[in-house]
């Protein structure tokens, strides 16, 4: 545990060296303070609180955002350190490579973590020092996305552990990063919506397994039909009747989205011939 | 207990199709200084890292520190190896004394014992302030020497380490290992710098091909490989006539510039060359106004073991 906290440790100190923190925490602060004062200005005649239309703006955002920072943050994790060398050093001493690995990814996901409750956690400020008031229904709701973003960040940095586990150079570790997130975030939804379009008889059964296949899509469905103010205004109340995914189930497909790719990088990585 | 630190049995390590390890068998006794020679790509990188258990053998055994350190249980095995390897390399925005400090807390090391590390490698106060990434190579390899120092090593293993460094601070290098050595550390040191090593090295191992081709102290491979003796004699006069007559067919000779004459013979017959060269005899003795007897250099006797390995 001591081992974890130090590698840990380090990762998060290294990532404020090079001022990984401070600009995704700077981005992440930026867009969500766009969005909520962009939410806030059509509450009155729509009817929904500001805090919603936040939610919906920036949580599709996030869909697109966030996996990119955690592979970008990620690749280079593994793949990164065996090409400069300082794999070798850290490997000479009492470290199992599943607690090195483990380590270096909590240290990333804090990063993650931390921008992502820093940034949304200003614009959460933002609304509630506006005039309207908010129930504590819609702050459950926010605080429910800050949180998914978190784990959605984590997975996509699991991912990105992956890929920096599996190759043996940085630059196809780059090029599998980059067809994850082109994969997870943009491709996955296009295919999706082209067979539902082409009207191929896909059950609901089947399509929400292919939803739940996917964590960026558990992200948006846990942030779109979770909360009934939410989805109401997000356009998605019809959907969120039919889709039959409970938030727990949601929530747990996207910590099983975490820990199985790190559960198979840690793996090939203790069987790996440095 | 065991009287070896390490020991590496009919070890092979295949990686793919190329052998980089093949059959070697090495003991590493307590408070010995071995030096490892042989050229790139002759195995002992892969040898160490093999006895490091970052990698595990193809076939053979190793046992350190009187386990395998490979085993899922190494760790308290590990906490007393140091390890510097050949292009150390730290992470570039941590100081010098966060990372001696981070590499401490994971072996288990009290990080208030890294002051008389930094003093002991020569790093001064205001370089440990500083980042890693304005290090000059040096400096980097007294850094890398300090890790390796962490917690009182039982077992030092130095790839390469003063690849780069200046001649006096591969002195104080030298020093330390020498000292550390005396207090029963088992160093084995990975060079090509072949002539640095004399003196250093309780036992000399050549490595080539994955082979282990020579192993023994440096006279003992000086009397296996029977190089030469060189004898170099300034002549003040062009007498080599007369010097041939008087070597006799004992010896070759070959003409130096500046009037040096080099003589080549077995090691056993050196002193009764140079008594009959300088001795009065039949002839006048002959006049000599220098004289350099050169035994075999490490250089030398490599390169005789690895033709030897050719040959075969």
């Amino acid at each position: 545990m001591n081992t974890l906290l130090i590698v840990a440790g380090k990762e998060l100190r290294e990532a404020t060296r090079n001022r990984w923190v401070v600009a995704t925490t700077l981005l992440m602060a930026a867009l969500a303070l766009t969005l909520s004062f962009l939410g806030s200005v059509p509450t009155g005649t729509v009817g929904v609180g500001p805090v919603e239309v936040t939610i919906v703006s920036l949580s599709s955002l996030t869909i697109f955002l966030l996996p990119l920072i955690a592979l970008l943050l990620s690749f280079d994790a593994v793949v990164g350190e065996i090409d400069r060398g300082t794999m070798t050093l850290l490997l000479s001493y009492p470290v199992a490579r599943w607690q090195l690995l483990l380590g270096k990814f909590l240290g990333h996901a804090a990063v993650i973590a931390l921008a992502t409750v820093v940034g949304y956690g200003a614009a959460g400020v933002a609304l509630a020092m506006g005039n309207t008031a908010i129930g504590p229904e819609s702050w459950r709701a926010f605080a429910a996305m800050i949180g998914s973003s978190v784990m959605l960040g984590a997975a996509f940095t699991a991912l990105g552990y992956l890929a920096s586990t599996i190759v043996r150079d940085r630059g196809t570790a780059a090029g599998i990063a980059v067809a994850v997130w082109l994969g997870f975030v943009l491709l996955y939804d296009m295919a999706l919506l082209g067979i539902l379009a082409s009207g191929s008889g896909l059950g609901v059964e089947t399509l929400n397994w292919l939803l739940l296949a996917n964590p960026a899509d558990a992200y948006r469905l846990f942030n779109l039909t979770g909360f009934k103010g939410v989805s109401a205004f997000a356009g998605t109340a019809g959907l969120a009747a039919h889709v039959q995914l409970s938030v727990p189930l949601l929530l747990a497909v996207m910590a099983g989205w975490i820990a199985a790719p790190l559960a198979l990088a840690a793996a090939l990585f203790s069987r790996k011939q440095i | 207990m065991t009287n070896f630190t390490a020991q590496v049995q009919g070890v092979t390590k295949r990686y793919g199709e190329t052998e980089a390890v093949r059959g070697v068998d090495l003991t590493l006794a307590p408070g010995e200084c071995v030096a490892m020679v042989g050229h790139n790509g002759a195995g002992k990188s892969s040898l160490i890292k093999l006895m490091l258990g970052l990698t595990t053998p193809t076939a053979g055994s190793i046992r350190v520190l009187g386990g395998d350190p490979a085993s899922a249980a190494c760790s308290p095995i590990r906490r007393r190896i140091g390890f510097l390897p050949e292009n150390v390399a730290f992470h570039p925005s941590m100081t010098g004394r966060e990372t001696l400090d981070f590499y401490a807390r994971l072996k288990g090391a009290p990080c208030r014992d890294n002051d008389a590390l930094f003093e002991k490698v020569g790093l001064e106060p205001a370089a440990i302030r500083r980042r890693v990434s304005t290090y000059s190579k040096g400096m980097r390899q007294r850094l890398a020497l300090a890790q390796a120092l962490l917690g009182g090593p039982k077992l030092l293993f130095l790839d390469e380490p003063t690849t780069g460094l200046d001649p006096a601070l591969r002195q104080s290098f030298y020093a330390i290992v020498a000292e550390l050595r005396d207090r029963g550390t088992t160093v084995l040191l990975c060079s090509h710098a072949l002539t640095e090593l004399e003196g250093q090295a309780d036992r000399v191992v050549v490595m080539n091909r994955g082979h282990k081709v020579a192993d023994g102290s440096l006279a003992t491979l000086r009397s296996l490989a029977q190089l030469p003796v060189r004898i170099r004699l300034t002549l003040p006069t062009g007498e080599i006539d007369a010097l041939a007559s008087r070597v006799g067919e004992g010896a070759a000779l070959t003409r130096l510039a500046g009037g040096v004459v080099e003589l080549a013979c077995a090691n056993d017959d050196k002193v009764a060359l140079v008594r009959r060269i300088t001795c009065n005899g039949p002839t006048a003795p002959i006049a000599v106004d220098d004289i350099e007897i050169l035994q075999p250099s490490l250089d030398e006797m490599y390169a005789h073991f690895l033709r030897r390995e050719a040959a075969e």
